[in-house]
C-alpha cells in the first residue's frame, strides 16, 4: 500500500540543555498529507527544521527512503519549504524568485550518452516550468511583480510555487496561512489540499490550529511538551483521543472523571451509563469525554442527568450553554434555547461517550468553570493572529 | 509668537552664515585674479590652471586616490564581514563588539594617528631587530640568505591607517541592514538547493548592498579628507593632498590653495549628497515596504 517516505527514529533535540524534543518516533507516507497540531513551544516547528535540515537533532535519526539523511545540508535534501513569513527573495520578481531553484539545478548532460556531464536547465525550459507552477497557483501574469507588491496570499502562493517548481518530494509548510486572515485562510486550506492532490507529493504541515488540521490533513500528529501524544486520521484523533489534552486541543469537550466498572458500563456522578467502549480493568478510574454536541437537553424528569443552565452565549448556529452538574461545568451545543437558571436534564446516547486512561493530563482540562473568562481569551487570541497558545483549552 | 519667528530665522540665517561664510569666501577667491585674498582682481581660472600644472599636487591627488579607494575597499570588505560576524554573536559579546567598535569613531583622530604612528615605529623597529638577528644566525650565513623585514612610515603605513580607521563606519552602517534581514532568507536559498555561499551570493548580498554602498562612501569621504591621521602615518615622502595644503600654507598662502581647497570641498560635497539621496530613497522605500505590509 503506502510506501514509507520519512522516518523519525527516537529522535532528541535540546537547546542549551532545555529539552525541545523526547524521543520523537514517527513514519511519514509517500504522498500524504500530515500535520504536526500542538500549541507554540511544543516542538512542531523543531521537528520540521529537523526534516529540512536546518536544525541538526541531539539524538536519533532522520530517515529518507531508508537513507540516513541527519548530516545531508539542507541543499541537498530532494525537501523544500514554505516558510512562515514566506522569505521571498524582495530583491527579485515574481518569474526570478520561482526560477531561484531551477537556476541552481544541474541535471545530466542528454547529449553525453555516459550522462556524466551536468549542465544547466535551459532558458525554455526554466521558463515553461516557472510558467506552469505559477498557473497551478493561479499567479499568471504576476510573473514581474515584486513580492511587495503582492497582497499576503499572493505571496503565500509565490512562496509555494517557488518550493514546488522544484518537483520535491516532499514539502514542508511552517504554519504558512498564519498571517492571513480568516477568509483567506479557509480558502487556502482548500487551495493547498488541491495543489497537493494536484502535484502528488507529500506535505509536512505545522500548525497550532486544529480545525485547519481536521480540514486538510490525512495524518494528525498531535504534539505537546517535545512529544507525541497521539498519530492518527482526523476522525481517529477527534472521536477517539487518547488522553484529556488531545481531547480537548481537538475542539472542545467535557472531561469528567469516572470509573469503568465493567466493559459498556462507566459510572460517573455516582450513576452508570451505557457506553461502547471497552478493553479497562474493573473498577478503573477513567476521563470520561462527552463532546458537547452530543448531549441532548431533555425535561428534568426524563434526563439521565439533572443541571442547572448557569450561562447562556448564542453563537449563530447553536447555542452555547453552560450547565452545572454538582459544581462541575459542562459546555453543551444545542440548536434549543435554554433561559439562565432553568433546570434541565441531559440524556447522552452509548456513542456519545468517550472512555481514556488516566493520564498526566488528567483534571486539567475538561471543566468549563473558567468558560467566559476562556472565551474572552479566545477571541483575543484571535485578534493577535497567530501564536496563541490556549487555543481550545482553559489554564 | 511673531517675534520668536523672526528670531529664530535671524539664528537661522547667522549659523548656515558662519558655517558656509569661509567657504563661499574661499570658492569665490579661487578665481580672483590677483595674488591677494583680500581685493577682487577679476575672474580668472589661472589657478586651477597652475594646479594642475604643480606635479607636488598632482602625486598627492594621486596618492589620495589611490589611498581612498584601497582603503574603502578593504574596509568595506573587511566591516561587512565583521558586521556579519557581530550579528550572528550572541547579545552580551555583540554588545561588547559594538562599544570597542565606536571607541575609534569618538577618539580624537590625533590619538589615533598618534598612536598608530608609534604603532608602526615600534613595529618597524622590533622586525629590524628581527632582520639583524636572523642575519647574524650562522646557518643564515651559510645559505646566503640576507633578511630585510623592517618598514619605515610611507604609502603602506597610511594605506593601513586608512583601512582600519574607515572599518567602524563601514560596520556601523551595514548592521542596520543586517538585522532588518528576514534570517529564513538565507535558509530559503539553501533549501532551494543553494551552497552557503551561493546563498549569501544572491540572496544575502544583495539584501546588504544599500548598507554595503553607503558604508563605502563614508569611508571614502573619510579617507579623502582625512588630514591628521595620514599626517603622522605617512612619513616624510608621501603627502596625501591635505597634507599638500598644509604645508603650502605654512610657506605662504597662495590662491592655488583655494583652488585645491574649492576641488577637495566639491568632491566631498558630491559624495555626501550621494549619501543622502539614497539614504532618502531607501527611506522612502522602507516607507512604501510599510504601507504595504500594513494594507496586506
Amino acid at each position: 500500500m503506502a510506501k514509507e517516505l520519512i522516518r523519525l527514529q527516537n529522535l532528541c533535540m535540546a537547546f542549551d540543555d532545555e529539552p525541545v524534543l523526547n524521543n520523537i518516533n514517527l513514519y511519514i507516507n509517500d504522498k500524504e498529507f500530515l500535520t504536526l497540531l500542538g500549541p507554540s513551544g511544543c516542538g512542531k516547528t523543531t521537528t520540521l527544521r529537523i526534516i529540512g535540515g536546518f536544525t541538526t537533532p541531539t539524538s536519533g535519526d532522520v530517515l529518507f527512503d531508508g537513507v540516513r539523511i541527519n548530516d545531508v545540508p539542507p541543499n541537498r535534501r530532494q525537501i523544500n519549504t514554505v516558510f512562515q513569513k514566506y522569505a521571498l527573495f524582495p530583491h527579485l520578481n515574481v518569474f526570478e524568485n520561482v526560477a531561484f531553484g531551477l537556476r541552481l539545478k544541474r541535471v545530466p548532460d542528454p547529449k553525453d550518452s555516459a550522462g556524466k556531464r551536468m549542465v544547466r536547465l535551459t532558458e525554455e525550459e526554466i521558463r515553461s516550468r516557472v510558467m506552469e507552477m505559477l498557473e497551478v497557483v493561479s499567479l499568471k501574469g504576476f510573473e514581474n511583480r515584486k513580492p511587495d507588491a503582492l497582497s499576503g496570499g499572493q505571496q503565500q502562493r509565490v512562496a509555494i510555487a517557488r518550493a514546488l517548481v522544484n518537483r520535491p518530494k516532499v514539502l514542508l509548510l511552517d504554519e504558512p496561512l498564519g498571517a492571513l486572515d480568516l477568509k483567506l485562510r479557509k480558502d487556502m486550506q482548500i487551495e493547498l489540499k488541491r495543489i497537493q492532490q494536484q502535484v502528488g507529493i507529500t506535505f509536512v504541515y505545522v500548525t497550532h490550529d486544529q480545525e485547519e488540521a481536521l480540514t486538510m490533513s490525512d495524518t494528525i500528529v498531535v504534539m505537546d511538551k517535545g512529544t507525541i501524544q497521539q498519530i492518527g486520521s482526523p476522525e481517529d484523533i477527534y472521536n477517539e483521543p487518547k488522553n484529556a489534552f488531545v481531547a480537548d486541543f481537538i475542539g472542545e469537550s467535557n472531561i469528567i472523571d469516572g470509573v469503568m466498572l465493567r466493559d459498556k458500563c462507566v459510572k460517573m456522578y455516582g450513576r452508570e451509563f451505557a457506553c461502547l467502549d471497552g478493553g479497562f480493568a474493573e473498577n478503573e478510574p477513567v476521563d470520561v469525554v462527552i463532546r458537547p454536541e452530543d448531549i441532548d437537553i431533555v425535561p428534568p424528569e426524563q434526563g439521565q442527568l439533572v443541571g442547572t443552565v448557569t450561562s447562556v452565549t448564542f453563537k449563530g448556529m447553536q447555542y452555547d450553554i453552560i450547565v452545572d452538574f454538582r459544581g462541575f461545568k459542562w459546555l453543551i451545543q444545542t440548536t434549543d434555547h435554554s433561559p439562565v437558571g432553568a433546570r434541565i436534564g441531559v440524556k447522552i446516547d452509548p456513542d456519545g461517550f468517550h472512555i481514556m486512561k488516566k493520564s498526566a493530563y488528567s483534571g486539567q482540562f475538561g471543566d468549563y468553570s473558567s468558560y467566559s473568562d476562556e472565551y474572552d481569551e479566545l477571541s483575543d487570541a484571535d485578534a493577535v493572529g497567530t501564536d496563541e497558545q490556549e487555543d481550545g483549552y482553559a489554564e | 509668537m511673531k517675534k520668536n519667528t523672526v528670531l529664530s530665522r535671524a539664528f537661522l540665517f547667522l549659523m548656515f552664515l558662519f558655517l558656509y561664510a569661509p567657504i563661499f569666501v574661499l570658492i569665490v577667491f579661487s578665481f580672483n585674479d590677483s595674488k591677494s585674498n583680500a581685493v577682487w582682481g577679476g575672474f580668472t581660472l589661472d589657478w586651477y590652471v597652475q594646479l594642475f600644472q604643480n606635479q607636488t599636487v598632482l602625486t598627492a591627488l594621486r596618492t589620495t586616490l589611490l589611498v581612498s579607494l584601497l582603503a574603502t575597499l578593504a574596509a568595506t570588505v573587511a566591516g561587512t564581514a565583521a558586521a556579519i560576524g557581530f550579528s550572528s554573536m550572541r547579545r552580551r559579546s555583540r554588545n561588547l563588539c559594538l562599544t570597542v567598535n565606536n571607541i575609534p569613531l569618538t577618539n580624537p583622530d590625533i590619538i589615533t594617528g598618534v598612536s598608530m604612528m608609534l604603532l608602526f615605529v615600534f613595529a618597524g623597529q622590533v622586525l629590524a631587530d628581527l632582520s639583524a638577528w636572523l642575519n647574524a644566525q650562522s646557518w643564515a650565513e651559510q645559505a646566503n640568505l640576507w633578511f630585510n623585514f623592517s618598514f619605515n612610515l610611507g604609502f603602506w603605513t597610511l594605506l593601513i591607517a586608512h583601512i582600519t580607521f574607515d572599518i567602524p563606519y563601514v560596520i556601523l552602517s551595514v548592521l542596520p541592514r543586517i538585522r532588518q534581514l528576514d534570517p529564513n532568507l538565507a535558509e530559503a536559498a539553501l533549501d532551494l538547493g543553494a551552497s552557503p555561499l551561493t546563498a549569501f551570493r544572491k540572496v544575502v548580498l544583495p539584501e546588504l548592498m544599500p548598507g554595503i554602498i553607503n558604508g563605502a562612501l563614508i569611508a571614502f569621504t573619510m579617507s579623502i579628507d582625512d588630514f591628521v591621521i595620514s599626517y603622522f602615518t605617512a612619513g616624510s615622502q608621501v603627502s596625501t593632498l591635505s597634507m599638500v595644503v598644509y604645508s603650502m600654507v605654512r610657506r605662504r598662502v597662495s590662491p592655488e590653495i583655494n583652488a585645491l581647497s574649492t576641488l577637495m570641498f566639491v568632491a566631498v560635497l558630491v559624495l555626501l549628497i550621494a549619501i543622502n539621496v539614497r539614504q532618502a530613497r531607501q527611506d522612502a522605500a522602507r516607507q512604501r515596504e510599510l504601507r504595504s505590509a500594513g494594507r496586506v
